[in-house]
């Protein structure tokens, strides 16, 4: 059975979609935020294969496709973008100023927490990428000469808390505003974040579309200046 | 069109030495040739609105992939997880504010 599996085209990709759809039931069940539907599926997706011993490359060989169709649907998050353009214009110093505000104060928040850690060069130039989206922050890795496993590592852990917590987060912290919501979720929490930034309206979700790349630009010039610190 | 778009930004991807992915590319080509009309919104639509909703399932065999870098990380775990956590509040709190604050002042002098 296990053979059959490693072979198989379709496992990989049911696996996800089944998981998915188990975290998709249990979030209308309970409504509760831990509960979240990507944390759920990644959860219940590892834990199937831990217990049954299948190994990554396996699974992996059938959900690369999954993986394959985020480039074409991360560039859809322009259309959003483009359906909003009135409110960016209206917008765009508020959100520039904001999204080159949080980038700046990410780096420093990562600076500050090395020297608390002592943490050397590497593992600090590892983890300055860790608010952008996976396919810059392994660029921005390699060139900063860190270990592009673990920022890949900390960019998912950035983007799950926020897909998780990004909604609380302004709550808590007074973002009523749907624009600087959008700002916040996309600048913090990259793509992943982004995902329930379209749950939460038309506004947010294309703010955030837009906060990622602008912030994946501004981090790449940011994180070059704030790597030579440590 | 939008494999199209996904093709034209991997190649530039490829051919500029810049640490930019092809999906940032294609955003940009995809918004620049909708507000130039060069492609129409109701060709994209449909479309683009399918994977924009399934993105999260699209996260998931990467995420997962996670496992493979266990060994790799385990020795420093709770400072990636503790960074990671704390300046992304910060990054939210901060970008946020600065924004909302920004679109306040300006309603006020409007």
């Amino acid at each position: 059975m296990i053979e059959f599996i490693s072979g198989s085209m379709f496992f990989g990709i049911t696996l996800s979609i089944v998981a998915y759809g188990v975290g998709l039931l249990i979030m209308r069940r309970f409504n509760i935020f831990i509960f979240n539907p990507l944390l759920v599926s990644i959860a219940l997706t590892i834990i199937f294969l831990l217990a049954t011993g299948i190994d990554y490359q396996s699974y992996n060989n059938s959900a690369k496709y999954l993986s394959y169709l985020l480039t074409p649907a991360t560039v859809c998050l322009a259309i959003p973008l483009y359906e909003q353009i009135m409110l960016l214009k209206k917008n765009f110093t508020a959100i520039m100023v904001g999204i080159a505000a949080g980038v700046f104060f990410g780096l420093l928040t990562i600076f500050v927490m090395a020297l608390m850690f002592a943490l050397g060069h590497y593992e600090y130039v590892t983890l300055l990428p860790k608010s952008i989206t996976t396919a810059i922050g392994i660029g921005l890795s390699e060139e900063l000469a860190g270990c592009v496993p673990i920022t890949v590592t900390s960019i998912m852990i950035t983007g799950l808390f926020g897909n998780i917590a990004g909604k609380g987060i302004c709550r808590l912290f007074g973002i009523e505003h749907p624009v600087a919501k959008g700002v916040a979720i996309g600048t913090s929490a990259h793509v992943m974040g982004t995902t329930k930034a379209m749950e939460m309206g038309e506004v947010e979700g294309a703010m955030s579309s837009l906060s990622v790349a602008v912030a994946g630009g501004m981090t790449v010039l940011g994180a070059i200046l704030f790597s030579t610190f440590l | 069109m939008i494999l199209a778009v996904s093709f034209v930004g991997e190649l530039l991807n490829r051919l500029l030495p810049l640490p930019v992915p092809a999906s940032i590319y294609g955003m940009i080509i995809l918004f620049v040739a909708l507000c130039c009309g060069f492609i129409k919104l109701s060709s994209v639509k449909i479309v683009g609105k399918f994977l924009i909703d399934i993105l999260p399932l699209l996260f998931i065999p990467a995420t997962v992939g996670l496992i493979e870098a266990w060994d790799t990380m385990q020795s420093f775990i709770v400072e990636i997880v503790v960074i990671s956590l704390l300046s992304t509040v910060v990054v939210a709190v901060v970008s946020g504010r600065v924004t909302q604050f920004i679109i306040k002042k300006r309603n006020c002098n409007d």
